[in-house]
């Protein structure tokens, strides 16, 4: 082999070096069975959520008056709700809430489900804080970890009470509950693996550059630590699902008529005795089996990503 | 001590490997790590296996033992150890012969000891789990033990933890534990190389002792030519899981006959030689991993000089081509070392150094700097400040000049404060008093503090290869970023400055979309030293660049930061804790000592007396990869102090082995601090021994 193949070897081995790598990444998930598994689980949701007009003929509100509290059957696939509103359309309405629109008092909306922006503005927030803290270290260091400490001392869903009794129950103010309640673990989640990324030599280049803190904190330190975060974001974006549900049944979720998984299943509560426990069933599966379906991903993922390294 | 390998053929060999392959199973597929290695081991000699790292020499090992781990295995051969074959025993008879009769010791002595438990213990337990005896007679043994591998209070030391003792006492501890059982065999997996020069030296002469008092067999790991050299009587040479040359010590490194191996002792410094015979020459490219190593050729032709056709079409077979020395190599017999020849693009530019005698202009001129570190307290009457503050004097008036685009070298041991007063001066750490100008600018705050002008003039070149990038960005963005940071190009001419840099420091442009983790460790050092040099500072901080790296690659990086000196004009401060690298780039150098400097003064000064009593010691510890050279032996007593609580007067006067040739049989080393004294007006020593005396002392290193 003459040094001229070597180096061409080389250069198409650094080509596709660069544009393998999101394939690269998929063939990770796909070598864990326990992520494809959650993946898959996880897909279904997101799919029937964003397809959620063309899976059904009904809307979430339309009352078929004459089938109220109906087993499954060919018009209602999963059944109809005491108020003869279809099962199925709620369900996947529902979804949508979760995991792709987030909706506002006034009927818009936007990209985005509630669990997915709650659990983003906690990230926003708890990273920096977390960046900061773990950087700047010393009394900052001491007062903010403390204060977030305190925070982390209530417990979860006392917190999201107290919050969205404060605030008033609205997907909106729901987001806002959830930035606040999921900012403490992410804040220190961050700050520890800030502390040991500041201990690096690139970030010690950067120094001598004069950079400035906020490009060190956001350009060197946290493109380095976005492996264990995006992971802990997934589990955590189930734990918010799961609190959105706990809120909902509570009678703080979304106000009805909305498609609320939560609320669903303290409305349908009352019906299981009575033969009827469809309304109460499939909404508790579908919390379950999203947020099942979230850790298994989580955890295939990193299991497998640290037995790449 | 010659021709042991001989003497030996006919006495029993305590371990014979016979041609044995080890792959480890991975997601590729079973990958070869070892492959066709033979060797015997004979009691009371050490066999040295050398070879830069991923060549397989810790699998060999760990194949011995059978610590390959769930996914290695002995493919083909055998091992036999006092006759028995080790391959395929049960595991519980190996762990028999493991703890009696086979002992090893690591690098890091920290991970061989258990830290919740206290030394004595973990001595006496190995007896007591392998001989029976009682916890009394454990411990007298134990202690016995302890003062022969020369440890000082002894019984002291069997009532502390690890953590209490220094980290060559650990290792001491180590090697004793390893051979209470006195074992057969000892094998040794580079147990000084997380140790400071002068203890290693220490502990290498107390492993020579050891062997010949209990006549056991040492198998000693390395990948330093210099300790290889001082310590085996035979030499196993490993490239890429492969032995490529074997004989004795003298012959290894009098008529090496492998390509391999004579560019190895090409490649180190060495400092018997003068310092112009000592030019490095890199071997070019690095060693193949296991993966991608062919099967039906020679190993190292992609890398020889000397390859030839007949290299590529059959794997050659070890052979003996003179009396105990065997070599992997088709054409050694028609090699003429003494002919080679260096190819033009891998050495150095540099033969003399710039003419410019006249020109001292002073670049950053430091004067009693201080910087301090407050101790952390964690008591109650700290935490309200009512507890006197103490500071660790890492650095402690240091005064030094860098010239324009001459090298000072920096050299001490661990802790000796030379990264604090490179990090003091580029800003990263608070200067605590004294003077620091650079360019008639003063730089007495840190680089928050600086402007961005005189920040650009500073750059800085860091040690380890593997943090020094950021794994997220491409090498090309990377040294993109101080061109853009300091404005140094426009905007769109910022692509074609990275590709020249890259070229300038002998990457191909190519390498623009690489990310870190598919460049080698060398190439990683490439690109650190392209991105300190984006910004055409005036002075480059080298913090140990070549330390971490194999020594066919270390060259090439010396030589490349000596000829960028070259083409940018710059002064380099070069730390190190190699006198031997030190020597081969720098033009003065300073020896630093508990956050002091001991000498200072022109390269050849120092290696020449007079000396420093602490120069003296260090050159005497250095290990020189040429048995053919002397050095006077110096064994300094103890360990480095600690900088919470230096010695007072002079800070070397614990450890001095000059001692009583200071006025008052060296009372005055304890109460004074040492004044300056001047040999030259650019060299000056930090001794109260008067001159004269000092310049009586014979040279330390002399070669044959």
């Amino acid at each position: 082999m003459s040094e001229v193949t070597i180096k061409n070897n080389q250069k198409t081995n650094a080509r596709s070096g660069v544009s393998r790598r999101p394939l690269d990444n998929i063939l990770i998930i796909l070598r864990s069975k326990t992520a494809t598994v959650g993946l898959l689980i996880v897909l279904f949701w997101v799919f029937v959520a964003v397809f959620a007009p063309f899976l059904t003929p009904y809307t979430s509100t339309y009352q078929d008056w004459e089938n109220p509290n109906q087993g499954p059957s060919a018009d209602h696939p999963l059944g109809t709700d005491e108020l003869g509103r279809d099962l199925w359309a709620r369900l996947i309405y529902g979804a949508r809430v979760v995991l792709v629109i987030l909706p506002f008092a006034d009927g818009s909306w936007i990209p985005g489900g509630t669990a997915i922006w709650g659990v983003f503005a906690a990230l926003v927030v708890g990273a920096t804080l977390g960046l900061i803290a773990g950087y700047r270290g010393g009394w900052l260091d001491e007062v903010v970890m403390r204060l977030l400490d305190a925070m982390m001392s209530v417990p979860v869903i006392l917190l999201y009470l107290i919050i969205v009794a404060a605030i008033g129950p609205s997907a909106f103010n729901i987001v806002i509950a959830m930035a606040i309640v999921g900012t403490p673990g992410i804040a220190r989640l961050v700050r520890g693996l800030t502390l040991d990324i500041r201990t690096r030599d690139y970030i010690r280049a950067a120094e001598t550059r004069g950079e400035r803190t906020w490009h060190i904190l956001f350009c060197e330190i946290l493109p380095n630590a976005r492996g264990p975060i995006i992971i802990d974001a997934m589990l955590r974006v189930g734990y918010a699902i799961f609190a959105m549900g706990t809120l909902g049944f509570l009678g703080l979720g979304l106000p009805p008529p909305s498609p609320d998984w939560g609320s669903m299943v303290a409305k349908g509560r009352e019906f299981i005795m009575a033969g009827s426990p469809w309304a109460a069933l499939w909404p508790s599966i579908a919390i379950g089996s999203l947020v099942v379906g979230l850790n298994l991903f989580a955890d295939g993922l990193r299991e497998e990503s640290l037995r790449y390294q | 001590m010659h021709n042991q390998f001989d003497a030996n053929e006919n006495s029993e060999a305590i371990l014979k490997l016979n041609d044995i392959y080890i792959s480890y199973e991975t997601r590729k597929g079973d990958v070869s790590a070892v492959r066709g290695v033979s060797m015997d081991i004979h009691r009371g000699k050490t066999v040295g296996l050398v070879g830069e790292s991923g060549c397989g020499k810790s699998t060999i090992a760990f194949g011995i033992v059978d610590f390959l781990g769930v996914n290695g295995k002995i493919v083909q051969g055998g091992i036999a150890f006092q006759k028995k074959n080790l391959v395929g025993l049960p595991s519980e008879q190996l762990r028999q012969i493991r703890g009696n009769q086979i002992a090893m010791v690591y690098q890091d002595p920290m991970q061989a000891l258990n830290p919740s438990l206290r030394v004595g213990n973990q001595l006496a337990e190995a007896l007591i789990f392998h001989q029976e005896l009682t916890k009394k007679d454990a411990w007298d043994q134990s202690i016995e033990m302890l003062k022969r591998v020369y440890m000082p209070d002894p019984d002291n030391v069997m009532n502390r933890y690890p953590h209490q003792i220094s980290g060559g006492q650990q290792q001491r501890i180590v090697i004793a534990m390893a051979l209470l059982n006195n074992p057969a065999l000892l094998i040794m997996d580079e147990p000084t190389t997380a140790l400071d020069v002068t203890v290693e030296a220490v502990v290498l002469d107390l492993i020579d002792d050891l062997k010949k008092d209990f006549d056991t067999g040492i198998l000693y790991i390395t990948h330093n030519l210099g300790v290889v050299a001082r310590i085996s009587d035979s030499i196993c040479v490993m490239y890429a899981g492969e032995l490529v040359e074997q004989g004795t010590a003298e012959a290894i490194f009098d008529h090496p006959l492998h390509p391999y191996t004579q560019g190895l002792i090409r490649c180190v410094p060495k400092l018997g030689s003068s310092k112009e015979r000592s030019m490095l020459y890199p071997i070019p490219g690095q060693v193949p991993p296991p993966a991608e190593r062919p099967a039906n050729e020679c190993i190292y032709a992609p890398r020889c000089d000397y390859a030839a056709g007949e290299c590529r079409s059959q794997r050659p077979a070890l052979r003996e081509l003179k009396a105990g020395q065997r070599v992997r190599c088709l054409r050694a017999e028609r090699i003429d070392r003494q002919a080679w020849r260096p190819p033009i693009n891998t050495i150095s530019r540099r033969h003399s150094s710039p003419s410019a005698e006249n020109e001292f202009d002073c670049v950053l001129n430091v004067k009693d700097l201080r910087s301090y570190y407050r101790q952390e307290s964690n008591s109650v009457l700290g935490l309200i400040g009512l507890e006197k503050i103490r500071y660790i004097k890492a650095v402690d008036e240091i005064t030094l000049e860098a010239t324009k685009r001459k090298t000072l070298g920096i050299v001490g041991e661990s802790g000796c404060g030379k990264t604090t007063l490179a990090k003091a001066i580029i800003g990263l750490e608070e200067i605590s008093g004294g003077k620091a100008e650079f360019l008639s600018v003063d730089i007495d705050m840190r680089l928050g503090d600086r402007s961005l002008s005189l920040i650009k003039e500073m750059q800085m070149v860091f040690q380890n290869p593997d943090s020094t990038l950021n794994p997220s960005y491409s090498i090309g963005k990377q040294i993109a970023r101080p061109l853009k940071r300091f404005k140094v190009v426009p905007g769109d001419q910022v692509r074609d400055r990275v590709v020249e840099l890259l070229k300038a420091v002998r990457l191909d442009g190519y390498y623009y979309d690489r990310l870190p983790r598919q460049l080698s460790g060398g190439e990683k050092q490439r690109v650190g030293i392209a991105r300190a040099i984006a910004s055409r500072p005036n002075l480059i901080i080298c913090d140990e660049p070549v330390s971490a790296l194999d020594v066919s690659v270390q060259a090439s990086i010396l030589n490349l930061l000596m000829d960028l000196q070259d083409e940018l004009d710059t002064t380099i401060i070069f730390i190190a804790h190699d006198l031997s690298v030190i020597r081969y780039l720098s033009d003065s150098i300073a020896v630093m000592y508990l956050g002091k400097i001991m000498e200072l003064g022109p390269c050849e000064t120092i290696y020449a007396s007079p000396y420093h009593p602490y120069t003296e010691a260090l050159l005497s510890a250095v290990p020189i990869p040429d048995p053919g050279v002397k050095q006077r032996r110096i064994r300094l007593v103890g360990d480095i102090p600690s900088a919470s609580n230096p010695p007072t007067g002079c800070p070397f006067h614990t450890r001095c082995h000059r001692r009583h040739f200071a006025p008052d049989k060296g009372k005055i080393c304890e109460k004074e601090p040492p004044p300056w004294q001047h040999v030259l007006a650019t060299h000056r020593i930090f001794c109260h021994i008067p001159l004269d005396v000092l310049a009586e002392v014979e040279s330390v290193v002399t070669a044959a």
